[in-house]
C-alpha cells in the first residue's frame, strides 16, 4: 500500500502545481488579491505531499519492499539501515524525487519566509515555480517513476546500492548540489516575475539576493563534497578530472557565481539590470542542462545509469521550453527593465564587469568542451574526447587574471575611484603577496616558478582583502572598534575571497608539490616518497557489515618517528559485483598521504606482491577548507539585517501605495 | 565625442578584441587537445598517427593479459572482433579491467605497432559497455556477447 500512497501523492501534488501555477498568475493580471493569495497555501502543499512521497519511498527502502522495481535495483536486504535510507538517492528515480523536494522545499520557503514581499510580486514568483514543479513532476510522474512495482514475482532479494555510493560523503553530495541547482530557480523565478511586472529595483534585487547566495554556497559544498568524494572514494588521490558530470555542476556554479556579483551591482547602483536577469535564466537552465547530459545517458560517467531515451528528450524539450520561453519572454520585456547610467573605467562596477565576463568566458569554455564532442559525434565527425589539457590551457590563465582582478577591485569605489588611492591602497598587498611567494617555494625541495606565481595569486587576493579591512578600520577608535562597525555582508565578502584564496593555494600546491607512486610491493618493501617512508606489512583479510575486504599494511614513518599506520582496502561487497579500492589517509592541514591497494601481482597467490600506489599530496585539505570558507562567508552575508530591513521599507512603500490608491 | 558615446565605443572595442582573442584561443586550444577514438582495424588499416595523443578501445583478449616479474609493467590486447592491438601500461589497473571485458584506453601509438597506454578505464559496471567500444564492435555487442561468437 505505502508505494501507491506514494504514487497518489505526487499526482495530487501535480495537481496542486497546476493551480499554483494558474491562479496567482491570474489573479495577478486580473487584480484578485484572493487568487493571488492562494499562492501560499498551494506551494505549502504541494510540498507536503511531495514530502509524503518521499518518506513512502524511505519506508519502502527502510523495509526492504522488494516488490517496488526501484528498491530492487538499489537495495539489499543486508544492507545497513543508515545506507537504506540514502539508497532512496542512490539511482536515478530517487534522485529525481529528492530534486522535486528540494524544487517544492524551496517554494515553500519562499512561501513561508517571503510573506512581506510586494503580494504580486509573490504571486508571480511561486506560480513560475509551480511551472517548474510541473514539468519535474510530469518527468517523474511518465518517464521515471520510483514507485512502479514488480507485481506479481518480486525478487526475493534486492541487488544493492552501487558500493561507489556506500559511503557517508554521499549523503550530504546530492542534496547540496540540488539544493545549489534547484535555488537558482528561486533567483529565476524572480526574474520572470520582474520582466513580466517590468519593474526590477533595488528592492527587487535585495530580495532576489539573499536566496542567490544560499543557492549559490548550498552549490559550492557540492562541488567541494563530489571532490572530496572522488579524491577518497573512487580510490585515485585524484580530485578533478573536467569530466561532464563535474561540469555540468561547474558551469552553473560559475554563471551563479556571476550572478551574486551582478546583483550586488543592482542593488547598490540600480545597473546591469538585464543582465542579471540573463544571468538568472542561464544559471537556472545551466541546472537544467546539467540534469540532462547527466541523466539522459548522452555521457559517460558515474552517474550515467541505465538510460532511457525518452527522459533525454523529456528533459531536453522541457529545456528548450524553460530557455525559449524565458529568452523571448526577455527580447520582450528587457527595454523595460533597462536602466541608463555612467560610470568610469576604475570604477567597482568596471571591475565586478570584468569579473561577469570572465566567468561568463569560462563558462562557454567549460560548455564548449563538454559539448563538442556530442556535437562533434552527431555529425560523424569522428569520437573525439576533449581532455584536461584543454581546459587547463584556459582556466588556469582565466582564474589568475580573475584573481588579480578581484584584489584590485575590492579596493575601489562604486561610480569613481582616484588612481592615485587605487594605486597606493594595491602597493602593500602586492609587496606582501610578492615576498609570500618567493619565499613559500623555499620550504619545499625545490623552486617552481609556476608555483610562485600560484602563490602570489592566491596570496594578493588574500593580502588584499585583508588590506581592506585594514583600510576600513582605519579611521575607527581602536582595531576591534573599527570591526564591529563593519556589516555582516561586508565580512561575508571577505571571508567568501580568502575562501578563494584558500583554494587557489591549495590548488597551486597540490599540483606543483604532490608525489605519485605506484609500486610493486611485497611484505617487507620500503619505499621513500617525499620524506615518508612506506614499509608494506603484507595483507590480510577484514569482514565488513556486507563485504569482505583484503586489507593491505603500510607503515609509514618520517625520519625514523611513525606518522600512521594507513590500512587501504580491496573491498569485495557480498551482494556481488566489483571489487572496489577503498584507500587509506592520513590527512593534515599541510599535508595528507594517500594510500591505495592496486591488485595482486600474481592472482592465485594474494599473499605475494600487490600494486600499491603511494601518495604525497600537498596542502590537499585547503581545498576543502577555501570551499568551506566560501559558502561560510555567503552564509555571513545572508545573515546581514540590510536584508530584514528591505521588508520594512517595503513594506511602507506598500501601504503607501495603498493610501494613494 | 560625447562622453558616454566614447566610452561605449571603448567598451565595445575591448569586448569584441576579447572575444575574438577567446574564439582564437579556444579553436587552437581545440585542436591541440581533441583526443581521437580509433578502434583497433582501424589501426590495422594504419589510419592511426603514430605518436599522437589518441584514445583506443575494444574487448581484453582473455589470455592475453602479461605481467612482468618484477615491476607494475603490463601488456594486454584489446580487440573489436576483427583486429587485435597490443598495448603496454606501467601504472595500476583500474578494478574493473579484465580479460573478455571492455575497455578504453587514452595513450599513443609506438613505432613497433603496440600502442603505450598513459590512462586505462575500464567500464564502471558489469552490465556497461562503453558507447565507443559497443559502436565500434563488429558485432555491435558488448564484449560479452563477442566472446560467445
Amino acid at each position: 500500500m505505502i508505494p501507491e500512497f506514494g504514487h497518489f501523492a505526487l499526482i495530487a501534488g501535480l495537481l496542486l502545481s497546476i493551480a499554483l501555477a494558474v491562479l496567482p498568475m491570474a489573479g495577478s493580471y486580473t487584480a484578485r488579491p484572493l487568487w493571488m493569495e492562494t499562492g501560499r497555501p498551494l506551494a505549502l502543499g504541494v510540498f507536503g505531499f511531495i514530502l509524503i512521497a518521499f518518506i513512502c519511498l524511505t519506508i519502502s527502502f527502510v523495509q526492504s519492499d522488494f516488490t517496488v522495481k526501484y528498491v530492487v535495483q538499489n537495495s539489499n536486504s543486508i544492507l545497513p539501515v543508515f545506507y537504506k535510507v540514502t539508497a532512496v538517492w542512490g539511482g536515478h528515480e530517487g534522485s529525481i524525487l529528492l530534486w522535486l523536494l528540494m524544487q517544492a522545499g524551496w517554494a515553500a520557503a519562499v512561501a513561508l519566509f517571503g510573506r512581506q514581499l510586494p503580494s504580486e510580486l509573490a504571486a508571480r514568483v511561486l506560480s513560475v515555480l509551480g511551472m517548474v514543479l510541473i514539468g519535474f513532476l510530469l518527468f517523474i510522474l511518465l518517464t521515471s517513476n520510483p514507485f512502479d512495482r514488480l507485481i506479481p514475482f518480486p525478487p526475493v532479494e534486492g541487488t544493492d546500492l552501487n558500493p561507489l555510493l556506500q559511503d557517508p560523503g554521499m549523503i550530504f553530495h546530492p542534496p547540496l548540489l540540488y539544493m545549489g541547482y534547484v535555488g537558482f530557480s528561486i533567483a529565476f523565478a524572480f526574474a520572470i516575475a520582474a520582466l513580466l511586472g517590468g519593474q526590477l529595483d533595488a528592492v527587487w534585487a535585495r530580495w532576489a539576493r539573499p536566496w542567490t547566495v544560499v543557492a549559490w554556497g548550498c552549490l559550492t559544498l557540492g562541488i567541494a563534497l563530489g571532490s572530496w568524494w572522488a579524491y577518497y572514494e573512487l580510490g585515485w588521490g585524484g580530485w578533478w578530472f573536467w569530466d561532464p558530470s563535474e561540469n555540468a555542476a561547474l558551469m552553473p556554479w560559475l554563471v551563479g557565481t556571476a550572478l551574486l556579483h551582478s546583483l550586488a551591482v543592482t542593488e547598490k547602483r540600480g545597473l546591469f539590470k538585464s543582465w542579471t536577469i540573463l544571468l538568472a535564466i542561464f544559471a537556472f537552465s545551466l541546472s537544467l542542462l546539467g540534469t540532462f547530459l547527466i541523466r539522459s545517458g548522452v555521457i559517460t560517467s558515474v552517474h550515467a545509469f541505465a538510460n532511457d531515451p525518452l527522459r533525454g528528450s523529456f528533459i531536453l524539450m522541457f529545456l528548450a521550453v524553460i530557455i525559449g520561453l524565458s529568452l523571448l519572454l526577455f527580447a520582450l520585456r528587457a527595454p523595460a527593465v533597462s536602466a541608463r547610467s555612467v560610470f568610469s573605467f576604475r570604477s567597482l562596477e568596471t571591475f565586478l564587469l570584468g569579473n561577469n565576463i570572465l566567468l561568463i568566458l569560462m563558462m562557454a569554455m567549460v560548455l564548449t568542451g563538454t559539448l563538442y564532442p556530442m556535437v562533434a559525434d552527431a555529425l560523424n565527425l569522428g569520437k573525439i574526447s576533449v581532455g584536461p589539457p584543454f581546459f587547463n590551457l584556459f582556466f588556469v590563465p582565466l582564474t589568475v587574471v580573475l584573481c588579480l582582478l578581484l584584489g584590485m577591485g575590492i579596493h575601489a569605489n562604486w561610480k569613481d575611484s582616484r588612481w592615485d588611492k587605487l594605486l597606493s591602497a594595491w602597493r602593500l598587498p602586492f609587496l606582501a603577496a610578492l615576498i609570500i611567494a618567493l619565499v613559500w617555494p623555499l620550504a619545499f625541495d625545490h623552486y617552481h616558478w609556476g608555483g610562485v606565481l600560484g602563490i602570489f595569486v592566491g596570496a594578493w587576493v588574500f593580502t588584499s582583502s585583508i588590506g581592506d579591512i585594514l583600510v576600513k578600520t582605519r579611521n575607527a577608535d581602536s582595531f576591534v572598534a573599527g570591526l564591529k562597525r563593519q556589516r555582516p555582508s561586508y565580512y561575508g565578502m571577505h571571508i567568501a575571497h580568502i575562501g578563494v584564496a584558500v583554494v587557489v593555494l591549495g590548488v597551486v600546491m597540490t599540483t606543483v608539490y604532490s608525489v605519485e607512486k605506484d609500486l610493486r610491493m611485497g611484505a617487507g618493501d620500503r619505499y621513500t616518497v617525499a620524506g615518508y617512508d612506506f614499509e608494506f606489512g603484507g595483507i590480510r583479510l577484514v569482514n565488513g557489515p556486507n563485504y569482505r575486504a583484503t586489507e593491505g599494511i603500510l607503515h609509514v614513518s618520517k625520519d625514523g618517528e611513525p606518522v600512521a599506520e594507513l590500512l587501504p582496502q580491496k573491498r569485495n561487497y557480498l551482494s556481488g559485483g566489483n571489487t572496489m579500492t577503498e584507500a587509506a589517509i592520513d590527512a593534515g592541514l599541510f599535508r595528507d598521504i594517500h594510500v591505495a591497494l592496486g591488485e595482486p601481482m600474481d592472482p592465485t597467490n594474494p599473499s605475494g606482491d600487490w600494486a600499491v600506489r603511494l601518495q604525497y599530496k600537498a596542502f590537499m585539505m585547503w581545498l576543502w577548507l577555501g570551499a568551506l570558507m566560501m559558502a561560510t562567508g555567503g552564509g555571513i552575508a545572508v545573515a546581514d539585517k540590510r536584508y530584514r530591513k528591505a521588508k520594512a521599507a517595503r513594506q511602507v512603500s506598500v501601504s503607501g501605495k495603498v493610501a494613494t490608491a | 565625442m560625447h562622453p558616454v558615446r566614447k566610452q561605449r565605443l571603448i567598451l565595445v572595442l575591448v569586448l569584441v578584441t576579447l572575444s575574438s582573442v577567446a574564439v582564437g584561443f579556444v579553436t587552437y586550444a581545440m585542436r591541440e587537445n581533441m583526443d581521437y577514438f580509433y578502434a583497433p582495424s582501424a589501426f590495422a588499416a594504419g589510419e592511426v598517427p603514430f605518436e599522437k595523443r589518441i584514445r583506443a578501445g575494444g574487448c581484453v583478449v582473455p589470455g592475453s593479459v602479461q605481467r612482468a616479474e618484477d615491476s607494475l609493467d603490463v601488456r594486454f590486447v584489446i580487440t573489436d572482433g576483427e583486429a587485435e592491438l597490443a598495448v603496454v601500461f606501467d601504472k595500476i589497473l583500474p578494478d574493473l579491467f579484465a580479460e573478455g571485458e571492455a575497455a578504453v584506453i587514452s595513450g599513443r601509438l609506438m613505432q613497433d605497432g603496440t600502442m603505450r597506454a598513459d590512462q586505462v578505464l575500464a567500464k564502471h559496471d558489469e552490465t556497461y559497455t562503453p558507447p565507443e567500444v559497443a559502436e565500434s564492435m563488429v558485432s555491435h555487442e558488448s564484449c560479452a556477447d563477442g566472446a560467445k561468437i
